[in-house]
């Protein structure tokens, strides 16, 4: 069964890493639906999440592929909706006087901050799950959105378990 | 610290590879790596073989690595140099044979700029080797090259290239060889799960019709004793993949010989209807499975391998061990004997399985016989009487000629047989050949070719006379890219488009090189002709005329289910 899946992915912080993730996903046919990458806590590490497709033989290889490159220390399938997901969009939406009361109730009623305002546009900041963040995107596309981007997906796993290695 | 322990990174990569224990290494100066080239004038203890083309200096790297086991090495400039080197590097990747592949690359300041002979090595050889380097410090250089090749010999071997920009070559740096690795991102697993290796054993005990194929991994992992053993403890006939040659002797008990595309009828018929299947050491390529949907539909599957990655990819497998072939093996002889486990077979429904192997064995190949040129099948199979107790190595190119060669050499021990299964290159066999004479000098070392693939990589006879390589290159010359040919007979309705091929007068070709050339057309020149040839100081291309139209039987078509074999023409089982 194809369902989406968050592969969490420690690697070592150095040149040509994310290359070598994002070759193996194109060279194998796999699909990137969202990726986001940014250094631990420990500048010497990376995190990688991706937000994929497939079936569990599908999903299985990644999981195995991605083990293989030699500057991947750690990969982690994080079940969808068994691991703490969050994503931040940032939208900006034209602004009319007929329109401004309307955008505000939209921002309050999905719980999206005003970041900017300008004459003509607002800006607003949510930070959600997937389904927030496409319900803001429905709401606002009426009114008349000029830009929404999305950072991807950024993932933990719940409770005890840990993806890191000893950081020391 | 003195001026005299400051070493420039030529030096370093020098002293390195001695480190290493590396005699030998092939390669093609170039701009960028004179510095290198000036280091390995001024010292003694590395041989440089320099070859006429830069793919031929990876396969003949790859060749020797084969034949002796070690990691072979090769030294090739930047830009074309680095591009000509590709296809050496991806065929050693697909086949698992660990290189350690230095590039020369522009300066550090240039590199982005589209400087003369600038490629992006590092863009263009990550999907087809283990791991690269951009070595951006000559401090980090011996490091790097300690890290290479440990990642190439050890997991799943493969190639690792060394991308050297020209002002690494010449800083300078002090040198002292680490004596370990620390890779926190790679610890293949080389032990076995023991309880996987108990449930392994147990099915294989209650298996009524068990086969083993045993694949690469038994050669690489040098396995071969353990598989022969234990196969022959718990009465379990073997068959190999075309990587798998010789690592079941061909004289031994239970042997079923090649499967596959052009594998034994009875070897795929025997792996179709096995209700155990236990595949040690290979990737089941889709020239060994056939149709996968109908592959192994019925039987459970155990699967030994290095690479987690070949586990459940193509096959879904039932009980996976992970680890080397050698070591599994190990542990599972030890339980059989400490437990007495033969005692536990089934020997009545063993028997009854063998007889019907046996039975299917009745059924072989028949060859086309039609014109008045030789046979290729009977040049070859006179080939193989007259050296098999030489001790030869015989590698092939790709195409017919290799196929035919795979079904009738027979090999009683390992890195004996040398071709390119994976990416299936024309060209491969010569260069590789003239590795294998690098590396065993002692065993006569012959390439069979066809006049198709011979052309691929003819300019290195002037290596191999210059070295004294004796190559035997035998040629079957049927005028024909002889592979596509026959699949074009039989799917496109005999429309041999660009199949027709011409070739040089190899006699007055190998002449030319001062070589020695010899043509045979008729069957009773054929033994005169390899007593010459193995008499020859120099190498030798022995171009023999032979049938156009012959074909590749036991054959079963693309995609189609392994047992759906055309023995011969007109005849399908």
């Amino acid at each position: 069964m194809v369902a989406n899946h968050t592969i969490s992915i420690l690697v070592i912080n150095e040149a040509g890493v994310l290359s070598r993730i994002v070759d193996l996903f194109s060279g194998r046919g796999y699909n990137i639906e969202s990726l986001t990458v940014a250094p631990t806590i420990d500048k010497n590490y990376s995190r990688v999440t991706i937000v994929t497709q497939g079936d569990d033989r599908v999903i299985e290889q990644i999981n195995k592929q991605l083990n293989r490159l030699i500057p991947i220390i750690k990969v982690m399938d994080l079940p969808t909706g068994d691991a703490i997901e969050t994503e931040i969009v940032l939208a900006k939406v034209y602004v009319t006087d007929e329109t401004r009361a309307e955008i505000i109730k939209v921002a309050d009623l999905c719980g999206a901050r005003v970041l900017d305002i300008t004459d003509k546009t607002y800006t607003l900041q949510l930070v959600g799950d997937d389904k927030q963040i496409r319900a803001l995107g429905e709401m606002l596309r009426p009114i008349g959105v000029k830009e929404f981007i999305r950072s991807g997906k950024v993932a933990l796993s719940r409770g005890n378990q840990f993806a890191n290695i000893n950081l020391e | 610290m003195g001026k005299n322990d400051m070493y420039t990174g030529a030096q370093i990569l020098l002293k390195s590879l001695v480190k290493e224990g590396v005699k030998e290494i092939f390669g093609y100066p170039g701009g960028v790596i004179i510095p290198l080239y000036d280091a390995i004038y001024l010292q003694n203890d590395i041989k440089h073989y320099l070859v006429r083309h830069e793919q031929a200096a990876i396969h003949a790297a790859e060749g020797y690595s084969r034949v002796t086991g070690k990691c072979g090495v090769a030294l090739v400039t930047s830009g074309p140099g680095a591009c000509n080197a590709i296809t050496g590097i991806a065929n050693a990747y697909y086949d698992g044979y660990p290189l350690v592949v230095f590039t020369g690359q522009v300066g550090l300041d240039q590199i982005g700029n589209d400087a003369f002979q600038e490629a992006d090595m590092i863009g263009i050889t990550r999907s087809c080797c283990k791991h690269n380097y951009l070595v951006k410090d000559v401090k980090d250089l011996a490091r790097i090259i300690k890290e290479a090749f440990h990642i190439a010999t050890t997991g799943k071997p493969g190639p690792v290239v060394i991308d050297l920009p020209k002002n690494i070559l010449t800083s300078k740096a002090t040198f002292s060889y680490p004596k370990k690795v620390e890779l926190v991102g790679y610890k293949p697993n080389y032990q076995g799960h023991p309880l996987q290796i108990i449930r392994a054993l147990e099915l294989l005990c209650e298996a009524k019709k068990p086969v083993i194929i045993s694949g690469g991994g038994v050669l690489q992992s040098g396995a071969h004793k353990e598989l022969t053993e234990l196969a022959q403890l718990l009465q379990i006939p073997v068959c190999h993949t075309l990587m798998g040659t010789g690592t079941y002797p061909a004289d031994g008990p239970k042997y079923m010989g090649m499967l596959g595309m052009h594998g034994n009828y009875w070897a795929n018929n025997a792996v179709m209807k096995a209700d155990v299947i236990f595949a040690v050491g290979t990737r089941f390529n889709d020239r060994i499975t056939g149709c996968l949907k109908t592959f192994a539909k019925d039987s459970r599957v155990i699967h030994i391998d290095i690479d987690p990655c070949s586990i459940s990819k193509n096959v879904k497998v039932d009980i996976p061990i992970v680890g080397c072939a050698k070591n599994v093996l190990e542990a599972m002889l030890k339980r059989v004997k400490d437990k007495n486990l033969e005692a536990e077979i089934n020997t009545e429904a063993r028997d009854k399985w063998f007889a019907k192997i046996d039975e299917w064995k009745q059924k072989r190949a028949i060859p086309r016989v039609e014109g008045t040129k030789l046979s290729a099948i009977t040049v070859l199979n006179t080939i193989y009487e007259y050296t098999k107790n030489l001790d030869p190595v015989i590698s092939t190119e790709v195409g017919q000629h290799q196929m035919w060669t795979a079904q009738i050499f027979k090999f009683n021990k390992p890195r004996s047989f040398v071709t390119s299964g994976g990416l299936g290159t024309m060209g491969f066999g010569f260069p590789a050949a003239m590795g294998a004479c690098a590396g065993v000098p002692h065993r006569p070392v012959i390439n069979i070719a066809g006049d198709g693939s011979i052309q691929m990589n003819i300019q290195e006879m002037m290596t191999c006379v210059d070295y004294g390589f004796k190559v035997i290159n035998c040629v079957m010359n049927n005028g024909y890219l002889g592979m596509v040919r026959q699949w074009q007979e039989k799917l496109c309705e005999k429309h041999y488009s660009e199949t027709k091929i011409s070739s040089p007068d190899f006699v007055k070709l190998a002449e030319s090189y001062g070589a020695l050339g010899i043509r045979v057309e008729k069957e009773e020149e054929i033994i005169p002709a390899l007593e010459r040839a193995l008499a020859s100081k120099t190498p030798v291309i022995i171009d023999f005329i032979v049938e156009s139209f012959e074909m590749v039987y036991p054959w079963v078509l693309a995609g189609q289910p392994l047992d759906n074999v055309i023995l011969s023409d007109g005849c399908e089982v």
